[in-house]
């Protein structure tokens, strides 16, 4: 009996264009016409096309909008950090954030033109008044947008008092035999990443 | 071994989900080689214990799968929500782009490896088929599919089998990561030339509810030509720096590569996370449904136990009376 509540539940919620075009069903109050969240076209095509199934979601309507860029330069810079397992900071106001770029630490104030910056193994430090958090991030992407939100997204990221200095010596040495060692390209190559990575990871404990 | 299991069940009592479960037990066919003695009055009972017991075999197996169902649920539930804020900076970046137009379109459709969970891999296909025709034209080649998961492919294998392109099966199970996703990502990339990959996959609202979702990634030649034509969405890339070492044909085709991957990865988690909560709710429906089985035939069982009572019953008492009379 219950078996097509889930579809009743699922239904699209009336916009209030739909609602105007037909006055018998009234939208209850809490229905409000939510902001235009979806790619139009792409709905009116899906419903030219495919009448019959209603069009599949797309991300954007699960993101929260960004603000426009505002005329001043706000005071604080707006950080969203994320990794595959876990958002690190979600929307936090910092006063700055230092990014390892691949073309080296990139200071990031509120302000800061539009950039897309690649990551490179390194670290990160996030300053908010006079709290320093500091990571070593892995890798990955950094974009800085026009409205003063900087969105990093790394593969990996430690807090720095959480890595073992004695393991990264170890490490380090480890890697340096196997690069003197190495016959094979490839073999050469995964020692290079190992020692880059461990010396990175060494000058931020040390730095 | 379940799954087999249930298989058999269902079809031993397949003949019990007639709308006229008391009237059943009378009918002949169900009386196929059963030794009822000549002359006997009362009814065999056997049958009817025997597809009680079985019926309530089922009903313990669909409570076990919910069980597994929902304590897998938990754990993937929060992977899950984890990770959504993984793509969410390359739509703030780059837009989304359901509606571009270009040549090659390939459609990625996520869906499970295992059934008895619902309508999401149906509901996956449907909406890849929807996006299969959507993107067809005179001008265009045929889109192709790139299957993850044994469903989907099941499906679309019947009438779509020259535009599939890649079919991965056996994606490891609940601890997926990073790393391994994002080896299928290359995996892909590599194989497929593509101007937009539409990735379809159900993203979790609820444990009854759940939304089928396309992503789209755009090739970063694609992105380059949209950028100087100039248009609306993604006409704002050309403001930005990009900073490093590399060209910026490089930079966009890394960042093209990492956006694949992280869909895929949130994709991925979020179809699991599906598809556990639509098992649960299957599994739950069937053993209530098992249950109401088990009901009508505990019912038919007893009144035809009395029935024969009172048959014998009433025979010695009309025995009894016949001597004495």
């Amino acid at each position: 009996m219950f078996r097509q509540a889930a579809k009743l539940l699922r239904r699209p919620v009336p916009t209030s264009s739909a609602a105007a075009a037909r006055p018998s069903s009234r939208p209850f109050s809490t229905d409000l016409p939510a902001a235009e969240t979806a790619d139009a076209a792409f709905v009116e095509a899906w419903k030219k096309v495919i009448p019959n199934i209603d069009p599949p979601k797309t991300p954007l309507s699960y993101m929260q909008p960004r603000p426009a860029t505002p005329s001043a330069i706000p005071s604080k810079l707006t950080v969203n950090f994320v990794l595959p397992y876990a958002s690190e900071l979600a929307a936090k106001e910092v006063d700055m954030v230092i990014v390892p770029a691949t073309s080296g630490q990139l200071g990031v104030l509120p302000g800061h033109v539009p950039t897309i910056a690649e990551l490179k193994p390194g670290l990160m430090s996030v300053h908010d008044g006079n709290d320093v958090k500091k990571y070593f991030v892995s890798s990955g992407f950094a974009f800085i947008h026009a409205n003063s939100f900087a969105d990093i997204i790394a593969v990996e990221a430690v807090p720095l008092e959480q890595i073992d200095a004695s393991l990264v010596q170890k490490g380090l040495a480890e890697f340096t035999q196997k690069l003197n060692s190495a016959s094979t390209d490839l073999e050469k190559a995964e020692a290079q990443i190992g020692v880059e990575v461990h010396s990175a990871i060494n000058s931020a404990l040390t730095g | 071994m379940a799954m087999a299991a249930l298989r058999r069940e269902g079809r031993r009592f397949a003949p019990l989900l007639t709308p006229r479960p008391i009237a059943a037990v009378r009918s002949p066919s169900l009386l196929p080689e059963e030794e009822v003695p000549f002359g006997a009055r009362s009814i065999s009972t056997q049958i009817v214990r025997n597809r009680m017991k079985s019926v309530k075999n089922i009903q313990k197996i669909t409570k076990a799968m919910k069980m597994v169902a929902a304590s897998k649920l938990r754990a993937i539930q929060t992977k899950a929500e984890n990770s959504r804020g993984l793509w969410q900076p390359f739509i703030a970046l780059l837009g989304d782009t359901p509606s571009i137009d270009v040549k090659k379109n390939v459609i990625v459709t996520v869906s499970s490896d295992k059934g008895l969970c619902g309508g999401i891999n149906s509901t996956s296909v449907k909406v890849s088929k929807g996006l299969h025709k959507l993107n067809s034209g005179p001008d265009k080649e045929p889109p192709k599919y790139v299957i993850v998961g044994d469903k989907a492919k099941v499906q679309l294998v019947r009438d779509s089998r020259k535009d599939i392109h890649l079919a991965i099966t056996e994606l490891p199970k609940i601890p997926v990561n990073y790393t391994q996703v994002s080896v299928l990502a290359d995996d892909i990339i590599k194989n497929v030339e593509f101007d937009a990959l539409k990735i379809v996959f159900n993203k979790f609202h609820s444990v009854v509810s759940f939304l089928p979702t396309v992503s789209t990634v755009l090739s970063p030649e694609v992105v380059e030509r949209e950028v100087e034509s100039g248009s609306s969405k993604l006409g704002e890339l050309d403001s930005y720096e990009i900073e490093g070492g590399s060209t910026r044909g490089e930079t966009l085709q890394n960042l093209a590569e990492f956006q694949f991957s992280c869909v895929l990865f949130n994709a991925v988690l979020e179809n699991a996370c599906s598809e556990m909560g639509a098992r649960m709710s299957a599994m739950d429906s069937s053993s209530r449904n098992a249950g109401e089985v088990l009901d009508r035939l505990t019912l038919t069982y007893n009144r035809t136990r009395q029935a024969s009572i009172t048959t014998e019953l009433t025979e010695i008492i009309s025995g009894a009376s016949a001597l004495e009379g």
